[in-house]
């Protein structure tokens, strides 16, 4: 069983930036326009074969209204076709869900996607907490700073488990971003500091500490989709689209009055039930080969793995303290380091996908796995704990 | 010829002034119960609506993900929902992907804008501006739009008696439409002693601040007999984005719009536009825009918007029968409210303001300063 498609759309090209906390050597444009010319370069096409380029990031981080307008300096805009859609945190892997479906469509061969954030040249925290209701909840608003998961693993596994479980996450996740060149933050951290970390790193929220939470970053991603045709003709590796989900939820009323005995329905597990079920993919654990996963914070990341491969108990806090989820292990999480290494906000997710992609096409360096990827799954993460993943595959074989 | 999508449902709330008393999420709560009382559609994974696309902007409502807030109010509640951070227009064209791609089968499509929220318009807009040259200068779509003004009128010979019937022709229009904003009654020399915004733009030269809400039920070919008996077809969709420095393009050469044009034409399987689309809503948020994307489409010859004013174009080629975004809509919706109109007169029910026996329309949407970014939806019944 399949989800229905027009025709078949496959990754192309693939160009990032380095991330880091002050690119201040370049504007957006010029920011942009690296990602765009390494994601052109990769596939060995130019900027004239693109049809349509669609935009995305949070016009409040850096106060640039429709800055597709100002960015057609860097994005290669001039004279295309070209759409702007965003979502928040999520926009990354919207990008490519509607580039997926503008290829899809037959409307457009050759899409491109950009999400770029530069978060220097705004208040990433400010921004965040504009999202909330100006009337109910803006004064309550902590941006995405929030210890409610650590409260629930810890009251779930015990205060010392929960604690090393999740700086063992951390410490993996840096770990990985030493292994890749574009990573903002690689810090070199080693197991031995798991102790010291937990008890040291200055508290944000509750349990989350400061090491747990993603960066703050500037950066660019660009990546090029194309209709099959297209793709044989000019990709050696081409990546498939296999199926992209979205799950929004409603902004308020779910986040408080939180009690463990009424769970609240979890969009990531909501999102990867109704993706998998229609794809037949009864054990995703076994299906897939490596996940890039929005994480915006060790403990989030931990506890999400529950939540997107359906694991009980503890298996999600087992395959972290056993080092499954390294390069290397059963089911590598983020070699990129993710998102708690490098968050440009607006290109973070689509770098889920991207790096999900070097990941099947084998390219992807110091950090690619050692086993060879035939199924990789992206997610996003955004809003009021909205979803989006993406399945990608080595072959049309589905 | 690629294939096509319908529109099943409209519904809109009042073009208006000041919806003080309103939230954003009540205007949208409107237009979501006016679509779901016509049209016989659920929210189930397998049948239903699982993609909701929405219009809005974060720098109009002053939130980060304006989405956010509306999620439920537009059944996104475990559904899919992605907003369209563009002029509406550009909505649909991304409505035709998600359905044309086989993702969805059907879609809705809603948008909000509240102009009476900010504290001046030009404020938003000047955050169009990159920060370091534009910005400080000053720039927003008004003063913007007004040097294009300047210039499009030396070309075509636009004058101001040819603006000031414009607009009074845009008010007697907007009269017939129920949904149209109410204007005061003004006449040809009111417009012309109305005060400058910036030369020549007067302030009845321009669309006024205006709140409104809207949605759109849009569907597959195989599946449109569910949802109504009188679809309206979208056959084409085409998009363009010209430079960003004024000084790096000839501000009347209308590049964006005659390629968006003839891109969207071609999609549709149209060959000539003045005798195969018999209707053409235009986004004119200023007077001087009427002609000139009139130009850019191909209704009137180049550099001769002025002649084809005094020889009754705008009648001729039933050029904005709604009143016009110059009437009041809010400057990211003009596109949406365009398409409504093509829907209500192809299905028939324009009232006193019908166009007979049209079969097909066309409407154009822009954004940015003095038309940067341009798109074009072809629609047929």
């Amino acid at each position: 069983m399949a989800h229905k498609k027009n025709r078949n759309v496959a990754i192309i090209g693939i160009g990032q930036t380095k991330h880091s906390s002050h690119r201040e050597d370049v504007n957006q444009p010029e920011m942009i326009h690296e990602a765009v010319s390494a994601a052109l370069k990769d596939a060995n096409i130019s900027i004239k074969d693109v049809d349509c380029i669609v935009h995305g990031n949070m016009e409040l981080f850096e106060m640039i209204h429709q800055p597709d307008l100002w960015h057609v300096l860097g994005t290669g805009a001039y004279g295309k076709d070209s759409i702007r859609i965003t979502t928040g945190g999520t926009v990354g892997t919207t990008l490519a869900c509607a580039s997926d479906n503008l290829v899809a469509s037959g409307m457009y061969d050759i899409v491109m996607a950009i999400g770029f954030e530069k978060l220097q040249e705004g208040h990433t925290t400010g921004g965040i907490t504009n999202m909330a209701d100006p009337l109910w909840f803006r004064n309550l608003q902590t941006g995405a700073l929030t210890g409610s998961t650590a409260y629930d693993v810890i009251q779930e596994f015990g205060e010392d488990r929960a604690k090393r479980a999740a700086m063992m996450y951390r410490i993996i996740m840096d770990k990985h971003a030493c292994l890749n060149p574009n990573a903002h933050r690689a810090f070199g951290l080693d197991f031995d500091q798991v102790e010291t970390l937990m008890n040291t790193s200055p508290k944000l929220v509750g349990e989350l500490r400061l090491i747990h939470m993603c960066s703050q970053s500037d950066g660019a991603c660009a990546v090029i989709f194309a209709s099959e045709k297209k793709a044989k003709e000019l990709s050696k590796k081409p990546v498939w689209i296999r199926d992209h989900i979205t799950i929004h939820r409603e902004e308020t009323f779910n986040i408080f009055g939180y009690h463990k005995d009424y769970p609240v329905l979890k969009t990531h597990k909501f999102a990867a039930e109704q993706l998998f079920k229609r794809n037949d993919i009864k054990n995703p654990l076994e299906y897939f080969d490596v996940f890039e996963m929005y994480d915006p914070a060790a403990w989030w990341g931990l506890d999400w793995l529950r939540d997107f491969f359906f694991l009980k108990g503890d298996e999600h806090l087992r395959l972290v303290e056993n080092k499954e989820i390294m390069i290397g292990g059963s089911m590598p999480i983020n070699p990129s380091g993710g998102v708690i290494a490098s968050n440009p906000i607006g290109a973070t997710a689509l770098l889920r996908v991207a790096e999900a992609a070097l990941q099947v096409r084998g390219d992807a360096g110091a950090h690619q796995i050692p086993k060879e990827v035939k199924h990789a799954l992206a997610s996003g993460f955004g809003g009021t704990m909205w979803t989006v993943l993406m399945m990608l595959e080595k072959e049309l074989s589905w | 010829m690629q294939k096509r999508i319908a529109i099943c449902a409209v519904a809109q709330i009042k073009n208006d002034p000041n919806l003080w008393y309103a939230r954003f999420q009540n205007m949208l709560l409107e237009c979501f119960e006016g679509i779901m009382s016509q049209a016989n559609v659920s929210f189930d994974m397998e049948k239903g609506i699982r993609t909701v696309i929405t219009c809005s902007d974060d720098v109009w409502d002053a939130r980060t993900i304006s989405d956010n807030g509306m999620t439920d109010v537009v059944g996104a509640h475990f559904r899919g929902e992605e907003k369209m951070a563009q002029e509406s227009l550009n909505g649909l064209g991304y409505a035709m992907a998600s359905i044309l791609s086989g993702h969805d089968d059907v879609v809705l499509y809603m948008g909000h804008m509240k102009e009476s929220q900010p504290e001046s318009r030009n404020m938003c807009t000047n955050l169009a501006f990159d920060p370091f040259y534009c910005r400080p200068l000053g720039m927003d779509f008004v003063n913007v739009n007004a040097m294009q003004a300047r210039v499009y009128m030396e070309k075509s010979g636009v004058t101001e008696e040819h603006l000031a019937k414009i607009v009074v022709r845009s008010r007697q229009k907007a009269k017939e439409n129920p949904f149209a904003r109410e204007n005061e009654p003004i006449n040809e020399d009111d417009v012309m002693k109305s005060p400058l915004l910036a030369d020549p733009l007067r302030q009845l030269h321009y669309y006024p601040t205006t709140d409104w809400a809207f949605g759109m039920l849009l569907c597959n070919e195989e599946r449109v007999k569910e949802f109504t008996d009188k679809p309206v077809w979208i056959t084409g969709y085409a998009s363009c984005m010209d430079s960003y420095f004024l000084g790096d393009k000839d501000l009347t050469s209308n590049f964006s719009l005659k390629n968006a044009t003839e891109r969207a034409l071609k999609k549709a399987g149209i060959k000539n536009v003045t005798k195969d689309i018999q209707l053409f809503e235009l986004c004119d948020h200023a007077a001087y825009q009427l002609p000139m994307w009139a130009e850019g489409i191909g209704l009137a010859k180049e550099g001769k918007g002025g002649k084809w004013i005094d020889d009754g174009g705008m009648d001729e080629f039933n050029v904005n029968m709604s009143g016009g975004m110059l009437n009041g809509n809010p400057l990211l919706l003009g596109g949406a409210a365009r398409a409504i109109e093509c829907f209500y007169q192809l299905r028939g029910e324009a009232g006193k303001r019908q166009v007979k026996g049209a079969k097909r329309a066309l409407a154009q949407s822009t954004y940015g300063a003095a038309g940067q970014h341009q798109a074009v939806v072809i629609f047929e019944v």
